[in-house]
C-alpha cells in the first residue's frame, strides 16, 4: 500500500473541492436564474470535459505548460519549476475536467427553487445577496453536497490527465490509481490489489453517501 | 446538511488540506528521481536499496519507456538522472544541453521470447517455433513494447523482421507502452507469449511466469544503455551516480543479464 500516493489522492481531491465549489456555486446560480445570449454556449463549454478523451486535455496542458511554452517559462519564472509534471500543474488539470462533475448538480438544485420564493423574499424587502444567502443556497444546499462529493470521488479515479502531465513523481504526481497502474507493470500484484480495493471502497461509500444526500431530508434513516 | 455547516465544512476541508500539504513539505531535503527504463524496474531497484543500505541516501525510481521520459525532460520533468535504455535519447538530450556531461554507459540489453505456460509456442532462440505457428495461423495475440519510442520494441521489430515473421505476426501484435507491459502481457495467458528485456524475465517474480530463450545479439541493434546526470541534479543524485559503476552495482546488473561495458 503506497500510502504516500494515498495522501496525493486524497490532497488533490480535497484542493480540487476547495477551488471548485465557490466557482461551481457562482456559475451554477448564474445558469439556473439569469438567461443571457450565449448561455447554451457556456453551457456546452462547462459539459465539454464530460465527453472530451483525457488525453486531448493532457495533450492541450503540455503543449501550453510544458518547459518549452511561453506560459510554462512564465510558470517555471515564478514558481521555479514549469506546471506539467508539479502538483499544481495537476490541480490545474483536475480543476478544469471536473468543471461540469461541480456546475451541473449545482446548477439543477438552484432551478428546483421556485421562482415564486425569490420574489416573496424580494417584496419582503431582502437584498440579493440576503435571497441568495438565506433562499437560494439552503434550499439547493444537497446539490452543492452532491457536487463536492462527485468531485471529491471523481479526482480520486482520473487517470489518463494524470498519466500525460503527471510523470508519476513520488509524494508530487503519483496518485493511488497511478500508483496501481506503476505496481501492475512491477508485477506486484499484491500492493496493486489492496490499492484498487482501497479505491474500490472510497468510491461505493461515497457514491452511497450522495444517493443517501438526495433523498428529502424526512425520509434520511441510515 | 444545514447552511451553517457552508462555513465549518469549509474550515475543516481547508484545515484537511493544510494538514496533507504539510505532511508533504516535510519531508523534502534533496529529492533524487531517477527516471528509468522499464527494464530497470527489478534491477535498479535492487541497487537502490543496496544504495540506501550502504549510503543511507534514498532515491525515488520512476519508472517508464526511454521515448516517453525524454519527452517529460525536455518538457521540463524535475528528474536528476535518467536512465535510457537506447543512448541515442541520452544524446540528443546532451545536445539540446538538458544534462550534465555526456553521462556513462552501463550495459547493454539483451531480448528474450517468452512463452506464459500454455501457450501454443514453445520458445526458442531462431524463433521457429513463433513462424512455423505464424504460418500455421496459431498466433492470436503477440506482446512487444511500443517500437515508436520504446528500445526493446525496436529491437524487437528488428529481431522479427531479422527473421522475416515481422509482416505475419503484424496483425496479431499488442504493443506495451513500455517494456514492462509488455512483458506483462505476454506473461498475463491472454497472448501466446512476446518479446522482452532479458533483464525482467530474470527478475524472481518471472520465474514461475513462463518459459524464455535468449534472442542471438546479432538479430538487433545493440542496445546500449546510457544513465546521464540532469541539471538539477544535487551530490545525493552524484552519488548514486557513481555508485551504479561500483562493483556492487555492476554485480547485481550482471545478475540481471546486463553485457557490461569494460
Amino acid at each position: 500500500m503506497d500510502t504516500v500516493a494515498l495522501r496525493v489522492s486524497l490532497t488533490l481531491a480535497l484542493a480540487t473541492v476547495v477551488v471548485l465549489l465557490p466557482l461551481g456555486i457562482w456559475v451554477g446560480h448564474v445558469l439556473a436564474v439569469r438567461s443571457f445570449r450565449g448561455k447554451a454556449l457556456v453551457e456546452a463549454l462547462v459539459a465539454v470535459p464530460l465527453i472530451l478523451p483525457p488525453t486531448v486535455l493532457g495533450f492541450y496542458l503540455l503543449t501550453v505548460f510544458g518547459a518549452r511554452s511561453p506560459l510554462g517559462q512564465f510558470f517555471e519564472g515564478i514558481f521555479g519549476q514549469p506546471l506539467a509534471f508539479s502538483f499544481a500543474g495537476l490541480l490545474v488539470a483536475s480543476v478544469i475536467v471536473n468543471i461540469p462533475f461541480v456546475v451541473q448538480p449545482i446548477q439543477r438544485a438552484f432551478q428546483a427553487v421556485p421562482n415564486q420564493l425569490r420574489d416573496a423574499a424580494a417584496c419582503c424587502g431582502l437584498t440579493p445577496w440576503q435571497r441568495f444567502r438565506r433562499i437560494d443556497l439552503p434550499l439547493a444546499w444537497p446539490g452543492v453536497v452532491t457536487a463536492a462529493i462527485l468531485v471529491f470521488a471523481h479526482t480520486l479515479g482520473e487517470f489518463g490527465v494524470v498519466l500525460m502531465v503527471g510523470g508519476s513523481i513520488p509524494g508530487e504526481t503519483r496518485t493511488l490509481s497511478i500508483a496501481i497502474y506503476d505496481r501492475v507493470q512491477a508485477f506486484d500484484y499484491g500492493a496493486a490489489g489492496v490499492m484498487s480495493a482501497v479505491l474500490l471502497t472510497i468510491a461505493v461509500v461515497v457514491l452511497g453517501l450522495t444517493a443517501w444526500l438526495g433523498r428529502p431530508w424526512e425520509q434520511r434513516r441510515g | 446538511m444545514r447552511p451553517p455547516s457552508l462555513t465549518s465544512g469549509l474550515k475543516v476541508t481547508l484545515g484537511l488540506v493544510a494538514v496533507l500539504v504539510g505532511a508533504g513539505c516535510a519531508t523534502s531535503e534533496e529529492s533524487v528521481r531517477v527516471a528509468a527504463a522499464s527494464d530497470l524496474q527489478f534491477a535498479l531497484t535492487e541497487i537502490a536499496d543496496q544504495f540506501a543500505a550502504d549510503t543511507g541516501g534514498h532515491v525515488d525510481l520512476i519508472f517508464g519507456s526511454s521515448g516517453n521520459m525524454t519527452r517529460q525532460i525536455r518538457d521540463g520533468a524535475p528528474f536528476s538522472i535518467f536512465f535510457s535504455a537506447d543512448e541515442s535519447f541520452v544524446q540528443q538530450l546532451v545536445r539540446e544541453g538538458h544534462t550534465k556531461g555526456d553521462g556513462a554507459l552501463y550495459g547493454i540489453g539483451r531480448i528474450v521470447l517468452f512463452a506464459p505456460p500454455g501457450s501454443p509456442m514453445a520458445p526458442d532462440e531462431g524463433l521457429d517455433g513463433l513462424a512455423r505457428l505464424i504460418q500455421a495461423g496459431g498466433v492470436s495475440r503477440f506482446a512487444i513494447a511500443n517500437p515508436e519510442h520504446a528500445p526493446y520494441g525496436r529491437a524487437a521489430e528488428q529481431a522479427l523482421r531479422a527473421h522475416g515473421i515481422w509482416d505475419g505476426i503484424r496483425p496479431s501484435l499488442v504493443l506495451g507502452e513500455n517494456v514492462s507491459q509488455a512483458a506483462q502481457f505476454a506473461t498475463s495467458g491472454n497472448t501466446a507469449g512476446g518479446i522482452i528485456a532479458y533483464s525482467l524475465a530474470l527478475a524472481p517474480v518471472m520465474q514461475d511466469l513462463g518459459a524464455y530463450a535468449l534472442i542471438p545479439a546479432e538479430h538487433h541493434a545493440p542496445l546500449r544503455q546510457r544513465m546521464v546526470l540532469l541539471k538539477t541534479s544535487g551530490p545525493v543524485a552524484e552519488r548514486f551516480y557513481q555508485y551504479v559503476q561500483s562493483s556492487v552495482s555492476r554485480t547485481i546488473l550482471t545478475r540481471y543479464g546486463f553485457v557490461l561495458p569494460d
